[in-house]
């Protein structure tokens, strides 16, 4: 019998063993692989390698400023240029620097890599003055050559740092520098480096943006030498010159950053460690902020955040409106094309309510499709205040009465903009009933969902947009002018007169005047009706009151490097 | 047997993935995507090929060990799947490992003291088990054990202010290997709710088959008469007992492993556990098509060489049973 | 059902049909019901499983009548009300009585339980019977295909299903159908199997009759007693699935009340409003409950001496 008893303990371990056995070879020949095929280290080895290191330390060392920031979800690569989403450059913004940088809490430009910058009259020639002295976290020479090589390799798939074979696509540089190398609205005629820490950029027409652009995070600058020797592993492998250097990515789990000791601004950073978590659970998040095991948490639940403000220990930070959500419109399909059904809709959702419910007031309604504080916003737009009974008047001008039949397509996944479309959707059922408008909701997955919106299979749906360079054209003209109808003009909207004063505004140099073009096409647009613009909403943050100099910043990255624990 | 069953899976999973509508380009490049950019992001992820061409390759690399490229990070899925799939599988142990000791001893008991409060609380509660919705459960420790009285951590696997240097990925394991004690206990604390979430329909269902088995081995003889004789039966009973267990726990494994690792995606998101449930499920949001074809193959795998080994073990244990 | 009765049936089988013989036939086939049910109404677990699911199908039947609300009904002054007289079960996260909300959503798990089980059963038993009759390279086929799909964790299997036709309920309730349907088919299989080999078919099938009718007439008749329990206890698991799903915003479109959707739309409310949680969860696992409870009385009163 005492045989049979352990008989059982063995035949436990047994499977425990060959499932570790049989999972185990996996992993072996995938170790073997990455090292013959020399598309870099593998990173969780690489990672373990090298935090053993340094691990031991910190444990040691009390009085190590570790800080972790708890997020969402993961990022999708380490690579700016080649990716879109928020999550990434959270992160690549404390690794790698670019040319220019963004205030701590607005658009405005200030010198980032490059000290000074000159721009010809013609809006034509670009001049960038380097810091001098700047080196990679490898340890290079952060030069004039670098930050051709960055834009070459975004350009030109040819480039031998591309690794377009490797599906990197460089979308981002695309989309704000009008395509790539040898495409017809390509912008960017050629990067000329001068000396080591000047470089010009020759442009062929003007855009208005064009300094704009280079504060964005995507592009960052990352050393030459470690493209070289990670080649497509790079977005594993993030070498750049900013405040703190990559440790190790645990796949959806966390992220480890070091500080970068030979940083070219004296004194920072001041935290040695950041590890960015992922949480996916919103309450599990704030659990853990409240417990401590976090410092930074992203993505607080409005509704949590009214109980959070009078709690102590727990700050609340706010950033700036730079989204919007909206209920768009086919403009080109019955009942859509008439443009009284249309400001009828727009007249039938209670904005303010929606504000309310769904963000707990952490989001202004909004009247326009630009976030107030947007050059050129234009405030003297009256919009469309919830008013049901002008409702039933427009849709009775318009041969419907209490005979309306609309499907309102949407995806329940949480965007910036929007942290529950589904509810967003409810209402909006509800506010269209109140009208005689009788509303069925479809809900699709992300993936098909944009691919469907894009065709144009909707008759109504939700949206919304989030900026990235704080330019008005990312806003007005991805979403309204004609050219991007198929690609993000999901509204269908075409209108020749809104078109031009959009084109004129890109081309322009002289902001001002591109203030009054953006202000003239808002109007026309507000009056068109193209879209429901619901909110802007102010994603609400919260830390543990030990951090100082945190600032949240409207694009959703922000630098760390000013960033303390109070000890 | 195994063969046809195998390249049968390939074949599905392929479908599968290539059925799902939705296209990876377009989800990896989100709303603000152009349709140039989408079409070079395709050519680029070798989507444009004919499906007979994409399978072909995705065979023959599946032959020589390679589970291809993540096409949204870009990373090759065979080291990023091993971190997941570890996290799973210590989750799975350790789950199971709660639902044998306490299903066994539950099951043993109770049939000891058949008809008994204790019994009847016993069933009850495997009843109510086994009908659980394990995400609900899931949300309703968190909300009460992490929540409201703070004693177990929320979320993940290990204090993330002092993350481990893990080397076989199984961080229990890893940090015995480190000899840090402290840091064992950290991650065992992380382990108890989403463990216990995970465990309860199988202590259940273990509860219950323990049970019913050990009733019938109380009717025997050999039982019958050291009950007639008083004394310390209970121990003598309960070896018997344990013995007797295996059949039952040996089914529930080969039963339920495919559960605990399917089933583990809600577990695993309200726990925000980086395992491979919310690794493949993520997967299918994204369109990521050979993560999901190469997430579901792993999993079935490991399900179906649970099976066999169960089978083989039956066979050790009861040569009667036959297959 | 003992050999002898069938050795019985054989007997009689042996002999040509007449009109006598098949009424005959049917009375045999009732006389083993009562007893189940004799033995059913015994039961106590059993018979609070019944009223369990007798309670959800009134609730869900009588949803109107209990309450003056409708379940789309929002009012957003009174979102994440706890419960009171007004709100007997708390109010949404946009203000909708949510005990109004359950009592729907018991129609639609009800509904969903039953679909998917009958997809299933339906087609799963035509599996099993052509495989366990034909045997050979029919067997085969359908064997492995019921190995591949049961290889594939359903709840991951599911998603996939729901993920390639796009979320809805009844795309819900395929991919759960299909997912049960190696259940039955194996089930179904290991029964005809025995059967087949049982003297009166070797009888019939000597006698040249056809195949459709010992399937229809003997076989399948035999084997409805296993089946009926596993489709009780399948009944169970399929509305845990769709809520499963439902929770991964997989199932049900709004604003139609899902139980598993409740739970995830009120899953980040669980600090402000954690009464928004309770129902929908307690409601889902009682009526699983109740279905384990009738299955496992069923088989306990089908077959005394099957012991599980």
């Amino acid at each position: 019998m005492r045989f049979k008893f352990s008989l059982l303990f063995a035949l436990l371990i047994s499977v425990v063993l060959v499932l570790a056995a049989c999972s185990g070879d996996g992993s072996q020949s995938s170790n073997d692989d990455t090292s013959s095929t020399d598309n870099g280290e593998e990173t969780t080895n690489d990672s373990s390698t090298s935090e053993e290191e340094t691990s031991e330390e910190p444990t040691e060392a009390t009085g190590d400023q570790v800080l972790v920031f708890a997020r969402g979800g993961d990022s999708q690569g380490l690579d700016p240029g080649s990716v879109t989403d928020g999550e990434s450059s959270r992160v690549t913004k404390q690794v790698l620097e670019t040319l220019l940088d963004f205030e701590a809490d607005s658009f405005e430009i200030k010198p980032g890599l490059a000290h000074d910058w000159e721009v010809s009259d013609d809006g034509l020639s670009y001049t960038f003055y380097l810091e001098e002295g700047v080196t990679f976290h490898d340890g290079t020479e952060f030069n004039a050559e670098a930050v051709k090589v960055n834009f070459d390799r975004w350009a030109d798939p040819e480039h031998e740092y591309a690794f377009s074979d490797a599906a990197y696509v460089y979308s981002m540089y695309g989309t704000m520098f009008g395509g790539y190398k040898g495409d017809e609205g390509h912008v960017v005629e050629e990067v000329n480096v001068i000396n080591d820490h000047e470089i010009e950029f020759v442009l062929n027409q003007p855009l208005g943006f064009f300094l704009q652009n280079l504060a964005m995070s995507y592009f960052a600058i990352t050393s030459p030498a470690a493209l070289e020797e990670y080649g497509s592993g790079i977005n594993e492998n993030p070498v750049g010159t900013g405040p703190f250097k990559f440790a190790s990515w645990t796949k959806n789990d966390s992220i480890v950053l070091e500080k970068f000791e030979d940083y070219r601004k004296e004194g920072l950073p001041k935290l040695d460690r950041v590890i960015f978590q992922v949480i996916p659970d919103n309450s599990a998040r704030l659990i853990a902020l409240r417990s401590g095991e976090v410092d930074i948490m992203d993505g607080l639940n409005p509704d949590d955040a009214a109980g959070i403000e009078s709690e102590e220990g727990i700050g609340l930070y706010t950033r700036s409106e730079n989204n919007f959500g909206y209920v768009g419109f086919h403009s080109q399909k019955a009942p859509f094309d008439q443009k009284e059904v249309r400001q009828a809709i727009n007249y039938a959702i209670d904005k303010q309510a929606i504000a309310d419910a769904l963000y707990a007031g952490y989001a202004t309604t909004s009247k326009n499709p630009l976030p107030p504080g947007y050059l050129g916003y234009n405030d003297d737009v009256e919009g469309y205040n919830y008013n049901p009974e002008r409702a039933r008047e427009l849709l009775e001008e318009a041969g419907y009465v209490d005979d309306l039949e609309i499907e309102l397509m949407m995806s329940p996944t949480a965007r910036p903009y929007m942290p529950d479309p589904e509810t967003v959707a409810q209402i909006v059922q509800n506010n269209l009933a109140d009208v005689g408008v009788d509303v069925t909701i479809t809900s699709h997955e992300w993936a098909p969902y944009l691919e469907m919106t894009e065709q144009g299979e909707h008759q109504m749906y939700i949206m919304g947009w989030s900026g990235t360079n704080g330019d008005p054209d990312y806003f007005l003209s991805s979403l309204l002018h004609s050219s991007n109808i198929g690609s993000s003009n999901n509204t269908f909207y075409n209108s020749p007169e809104v078109d031009e004063l959009l084109d004129q505004a890109k081309r322009s140099v002289d902001q001002d005047e591109r203030a009054e073009l953006y202000a003239e096409a808002q109007a026309l647009i507000s009056e068109d009706s193209p879209m429901v613009t619901l909110v802007h909403s102010t994603p609400v943050l919260a830390a543990g009151s030990g951090v100082l100099n945190y600032v949240p910043h409207p694009s959703t990255s922000e630098s760390l490097e000013e960033v303390e624990l109070a000890q | 047997m195994l063969i046809p069953v195998l390249l049968g899976m390939t074949i599905i999973t392929f479908s599968i993935v290539h059925l799902i509508p939705g296209n990876p380009a377009q989800v990896i490049l989100g709303e603000a995507a152009t349709a140039e950019a989408i079409a070079d992001l395709e050519e680029s992820m070798g989507l444009n090929e004919p499906y007979w061409v994409q399978y072909g390759i995705y065979f023959m690399d599946l032959l020589q060990g390679d589970l291809g490229t993540s096409l949204r990070s870009k990373a090759e899925i065979s080291s990023e799947i091993w971190p997941h799939l570890a996290a799973t599988i210590e989750l799975t142990i350790f789950a199971m490992i709660f639902a044998i000791v306490i299903g066994v001893n539950a099951g043993i008991i109770s049939a000891w003291k058949q008809n008994s409060w204790f019994d009847f609380l016993a069933m009850i509660i495997a009843l109510v088990g086994v009908s659980m919705p394990v995400f609900w459960l899931a949300l309703m420790e968190q909300w009460i054990f992490a929540q409201e009285l703070g004693w177990l951590p929320a979320y993940g696997r290990q204090d993330s202010r002092d993350p481990i240097a893990a080397i076989t990925q199984f961080y229990v394991l890893d940090s015995l290997i480190h000899l840090d004690f402290e840091r064992a206990f950290t991650i065992l604390k992380h382990l108890v709710l989403p463990a216990i979430a995970l465990g309860t329909i199988p202590m259940a269902i273990i509860a219950r088959m323990t049970r019913s088995s050990m009733l019938e081995v109380m009717k025997s003889d050999y039982i019958r008469t050291i009950r007639a004789k008083g004394g310390s039966q209970f121990l003598v009973i309960y070896k018997h007992a344990l013995k007797n267990a295996i059949i039952p726990i040996l089914t529930v494994i080969g039963l339920q492993t495919g559960v605990l690792l399917g089933g583990a995606i809600l577990t695993e998101t309200i726990f925000s556990w980086p395992g491979i449930g919310r690794y493949v499920y993520e997967a299918i949001s994204f369109r990521d098509y050979p993560v999901i074809q190469s997430g579901i193959l792993v999993i079935a795998f490991i399900f179906v060489m649970v099976n066999l080994i169960v089978d083989i073990m039956y066979k050790i244990i009861d040569p009667r049973i036959k297959y | 059902m003992g050999t002898s009765k069938i050795k019985k049936h054989a007997e009689q089988q042996a002999n040509p049909m007449n009109l006598e013989e098949i009424e005959l036939e049917e009375q045999e086939a009732i006389s083993p019901w009562k007893d189940t049910f004799k033995r059913l109404r015994k039961n106590r677990f059993a018979i609070i499983g019944f009223t369990i699911i007798l309670f959800f199908i009134l609730l869900g039947l009588l949803a109107p009548v209990l309450s003056s609300y409708t379940y789309e009904e929002q009012n957003l002054a009174n979102r994440l009300h706890p419960p009171s007289e007004e709100y007997w079960l708390g109010a949404d996260h946009i203000g909708r009585d949510i005990f109004t909300r359950i009592a729907y959503g018991a129609r639609v798990s009800l509904q969903v339980g039953f679909f998917a089980v009958t997809g299933a059963l339906v087609f799963g038993t035509l599996l099993g019977i052509l495989a366990g009759y034909f045997g050979r390279w029919i067997d085969m086929l359908i064997s492995r295909i019921f190995d591949i799909l049961l290889a594939f964790p359903s709840i991951l299997l599911a998603i996939a299903i729901v993920a390639i036709l796009g979320p809805s309920l009844e795309n819900a309730l395929i991919a759960i159908a299909i997912v049960n349907i190696p259940i039955f088919g194996r089930l179904v299989r290991s029964k005809v199997i025995s059967l087949r080999e049982e003297e009166y078919i070797m009888a019939a099938k000597a006698q040249g009759m056809k195949s459709g009718r010992i399937l229809f007439h003997h076989i399948l008749p035999n084997s409805i007693a296993p089946i009926i329990v596993q489709a009780t206890l399948s009944f169970g698991t399929a509305i845990l699935e769709a809520a499963a799903l439902g929770f991964l915003g997989l199932g049900v479109q709004p604003p139609t009340p899902e139980w598993g959707q409740m739970l995830a739309d009120s899953r980040d409310f669980i600090q402000l409003a954690p009464w928004t949680l309770f129902a929908p969860g307690i409601s889902i696992m009682l009526v699983v409950l109740g279905f384990n409870l009738i299955g496992d009385g069923l088989r306990d009163a089908l077959d005394p001496k099957m012991k599980h």
